[in-house]
Parts: C-alpha cells; structure tokens; sequence
C-alpha cells in the first residue's frame, strides 16, 4: 500500500480551489502534477550550478555537467536501458519526429499504425509517406478497444519497414500487447517503435524485455516538467539512425568540408538542451522509484476498479473499452449530452477532465463520436475524490437533462 | 431595443443568480433549449464555425435593413451562449452589430467561455456575426 496522504502533500498544487472547490485533478493523461522534490530540483539548479555543460572549464560548468549526464543514467536505469541509448528530446512527439526523419528507408517502404494512435504517432509517418510515396497501414481496433493483433501479419509486406505502436491509449487508456506485436514484427525484420507516453506513468518499463528498437516518452507525464522528453534507442542504432538536425554539441571537428560528430547518443542533442528540465525530470523518476511504480500501479488499478463499478451504477454513462485491462484511464460519454457540456459542468465543481478528441481523431472517428469524456489518474488520486466526482457528474447530468 | 439595453435586460437577469451558479448554468441550458433551430439546409459543414470542442452553425440574411441570426450547436452550454448571442445581436442595425462591445459576457460572470482553450467557438462566432454585418454593411 501507498501512503497517499503522504503522497499529496509532496504535491502543493493540490491544495489548490477551483471554482471555490477542492481540486479533483483527473487529468493526468494530459500532464500529471509535480511534487515538491522536482520544483526543488528545478530552483536549486538555477540557485546553485546554472551554467552551460559540455564545454566550460570552469566549476559551474563541471557541475552542471555532471548532473546533466547523471541524468542520463538515472533515466536510462529506470527503463532498463544503458546510459549511452538515452536522448534527451522535447517530449514524444519529438521523439518520433527525430525517429521518422532518421530511419533510412527505401522509398515507398509501408508503415504500420494502430488506429487508436495519438497523432503524434501518424503525423511523423504521414510526412515521410508523403515526402517519399510511402504507404500508412492501420491496424484496426475492435469495440472493445483492443487491438486484432492477428491482422498485423496480413498486413506485413516486401515493403512493410517499421510498426510504430502506442504501448497504452491515451484515450481508451487499453494496454496493447506489445510483446506480441513486437515478436510477430521481429519475425518480419521490421523496425519497431514503442510510444510509451501513456505507460511510463503506470507500469514497470524494460526496453530489454520489450525488444524494440525505440522507446520514446515524455516527462512531463510522469511527474517532470514540460518540455522534456526520452528517446531511447537500441544501441545498434546509436550512429545509424541518420540525424535530422544538426548544430553546437554534437561533434568532434568541423570545417566547412566536413564534419565529425561524436560516437553517443550526444550527436541527436544539438544546441543547448532544456537543462533544468532534464534534472526535474531525474529527480521524478526518483520519486517515483522511492514509491515503487509497482505499488503504484496497484494503486492506480484500485481507482480505476472503482470508478469503473460507479460509472457503471449510472444508466446514461457509455463507457468505451469498458473493462479493467487498461492504465488507470476511463473514457466515456453522457447519452444525449455533448462531452464538452460534461466537461464544463464537472469543471466548475471543482473537477478536471479531459474532453475532446484527445487527439485521436481516427479513433474517435471509428466509434462515430465527436469525443469523449476521459478521466486519468496518478499515485496522489484517492477514492475520495472518485466520490466526489461521481457526485458532481450526477448533478451534471441532472441539469443536463 | 438596441443592443444596449438588451445587454442590460441580461445583466440585470443573470444578477438574480447571485452566487448560484448552477441556477445560471441551468438558465443557460434552457436558454439552448429554447433557441429556434437553424434550418438544416443551412446546417452544412462548410458553415460551422470551427471550435475545437464543440461546433456552431450559423446562418445571416439581411431584412429590412436588419441583420437576422440563426444558429444551432451540437453542445447545450454552447448553444444557450448562442441564444444569448442572437438574442442581443439578431434584429439589429448591421452597423451596430459591428460596432457592439459586448461587456455583458463578462459582467453575467460567464468570460471564462471567451477563453480560448475553451474552445468552444463562442468568439469564433462573434467574430463571423460581426464579419456578416460588415459584409451587408459594404454591400
């Protein structure tokens, strides 16, 4: 068991009135909050070693320097990964970005998709099709919200290159099989991309176990701040993947002939990269490993589990991928009320939801709905709050009707 | 009634809620409820007013020297801010609709919907009102 009491106090954020109301945060989806020790983390940087790393002399730069690549390992660790694998990027969709222009496809190679992927995951590979009359697949999601995973092979041709997959959905919040895809692809030789901006939160990652060749999210997701992200990549792929833009940093000589880059992961990193965020982002995985994602996850699951009986218990709410296989995410809609109506009332009872297309729009074309209600939560969520939120969601809809 | 008073009459209607903001909301809703829909030859997707949320359509014709206003949305809370919308500028003088200020949004309490991550297409609409007018304006 957690001691969320002790959690949320971590959090100052969540003393916080909205609306004259307590704040329920049930956005975590989007962004999760921070806890102190990473606001810390992010002061006493520009308090005590503010300096630009990798290349001063001096003490500041040292240290900035070191905590910088110290970073590094503490992320790489938390994933399983080597240190020399990590990227620090701007977030996923960065990430894929640098991905997708880099790999070094034949022209009119096949990417596979899902049809439930965030457009963060489409948009990187509909350019590249586009620029190189490439071709996007789609695996198609059943009503349940899963994946029909034995449609990957029938999808898979001569051509057929790179899956790109989202680990979980940030609007259905289903966990994908990753492990099946990944060996079913593997058999095929395709290149395969893991988009973990919504498990990195939730579940214990090790990009060994998952055999992919990329694993990419985002910080500011798991309690870091915005603006940071992780792209690792497999070894293997450290120099080939071709790089996509260039710039101070990344090498070892330049002339106006020629250019030597460095070997590591530092050749993706040009310019001068979000300092203070890296270490914020450190000090969250920390956090997060002081807690134990484990106890985490079981704890997320608790709150799923009893929000979904309670959304359940009210006959006009429509849950989609309405069972309990998922990261701790619940999307649904009020019959006869627009998610947007929803969302407005809940907000001023003090609730944050997510309402929308949640930037799946060929998702939420495939359920035939403008979008959806979603509620997501973090470690610092409580049943309490579950109470309160089916409280208000009644009202709401009573006022809707 | 000019587009003043009308604004006024609002203001002095949403001043009855006090604190409640359920009440006004509710009042909102009813206002949606009650708004005479646009007719659906008009309802086409070249004319919503794009929200990221939540659509609007909309639909202007000149008569008399006025500008009449039809609308619809799909979301109820948007649609009650449209009744309030028409209500104020439809019948109008398309001069006055271009020149209207529009304060009493934020004086009923209800500016958290000129936002824009709400999203959802209330300015966008008060923007193509007021483009209507000063096209009939120019015409």
């Amino acid at each position: 068991m957690i001691d969320v009491n002790k959690i949320r106090a971590d959090f100052p954020i969540l003393n916080r009135k909205v609306n004259g109301k307590p704040l329920v945060y049930f956005d975590n989806g989007a962004t999760t909050q921070k806890p102190k020790q990473v606001i810390d983390a992010i002061v006493n940087y520009y308090s005590e070693h503010n300096a630009n790393i990798h290349r001063g002399v001096h003490t500041l730069s040292r240290e900035a320097t070191e905590l910088f690549e110290e970073a590094r390992k503490t992320v790489s660790k938390f994933i399983g990964a080597e240190a020399e694998e990590i990227v620090f990027t701007a977030g996923t969709t960065d990430s894929i970005n640098i991905v997708a222009a880099g790999l070094d496809l034949p022209v009119g190679s096949e990417i596979i998709i899902t049809e439930m992927e965030h457009h963060s995951n489409i948009l990187p590979w509909q350019l590249w099709c586009e620029k190189n009359e490439g071709k996007l697949k789609v695996i198609p999601v059943e009503v349940d919200g899963t994946l029909d995973i034995g449609l990957l092979e029938s999808l898979i041709t001569p051509q057929t290159k790179v899956l790109a997959v989202t680990h979980v959905s940030n609007t259905l919040g289903v966990i994908n099989p990753v492990d099946a895809l990944i060996k079913i692809a593997k058999q095929y030789g395709l290149i395969v991309l893991v988009d973990g901006a919504q498990s990195i939160p939730h579940m214990k990652i090790d990009v060994r176990e998952l055999g992919a060749d990329f694993y990419v999210f985002s910080g500011h997701k798991v309690y870091a701040p915005t603006g940071t992200g992780v792209l690792w990549m497999n070894k293997q792929w450290v120099g080939k993947l071709k790089l996509s833009r260039s710039g101070g940093g990344t090498i070892k000589t330049v002339s106006f002939d020629k250019t030597d880059y460095v070997e590591g992961a530092l050749r993706y990193e040009p310019g001068t990269p979000n300092i203070e965020g890296v270490l914020g982002l450190a000090s969250a995985l920390k956090y997060v490993n002081e807690i134990g994602i484990e106890k985490i996850a079981k704890h997320e699951h608790t709150l799923l589990k009893y929000a979904t009986e309670r959304l359940n218990e009210i006959p006009e709410v429509e849950i989609y991928a309405n069972h309990l296989e998922k990261a701790a995410v619940i999307s649904f809609n009020v019959k006869g009320a627009h998610p947007f109506d929803v969302g407005t009332l809940l907000d001023k009872y003090g609730i944050a939801v997510r309402t929308g297309h949640h930037c799946t729009q060929p998702l939420m074309a495939r359920y035939k709905i403008p979008g959806t209600v979603r509620a997501s939560f973090a470690m610092y969520n409580t049943l309490e709050e579950i109470n309160i939120f089916i409280e208000a969601l009644q009202k709401s809809i009573k006022m809707l009707s | 009634m000019s587009i003043q008073e009308i604004e006024k009459e609002i203001i002095e209607e949403f001043e009855l809620f006090g604190d409640d903001w359920e009440g006004k909301y509710e009042h909102i809703i009813d206002l949606g409820k009650s708004l005479p829909k646009i007719k659906e030859e008009y309802k086409t997707d070249d004319r919503i007013i794009k929200g990221c949320q939540s659509k609007v359509w909309l639909h202007s014709e000149l008569r008399k020297g006025k500008i009449v206003f039809t609308a619809d949305s799909d979301a109820i809370i948007t649609k009650g801010m449209v009744a309030l919308m028409i209500r104020v500028l439809s019948n109008q003088k398309p001069e006055d609709v271009v020149n209207a200020n529009l304060e009493f949004i934020v004086k009923i309490g209800l500016k958290e919907h000129l936002s824009p991550t709400r999203a959802n297409g209330l300015v966008s609409m008060i923007k193509q009102m007021k483009l209507d007018a000063l096209a009939f304006l120019n015409s």
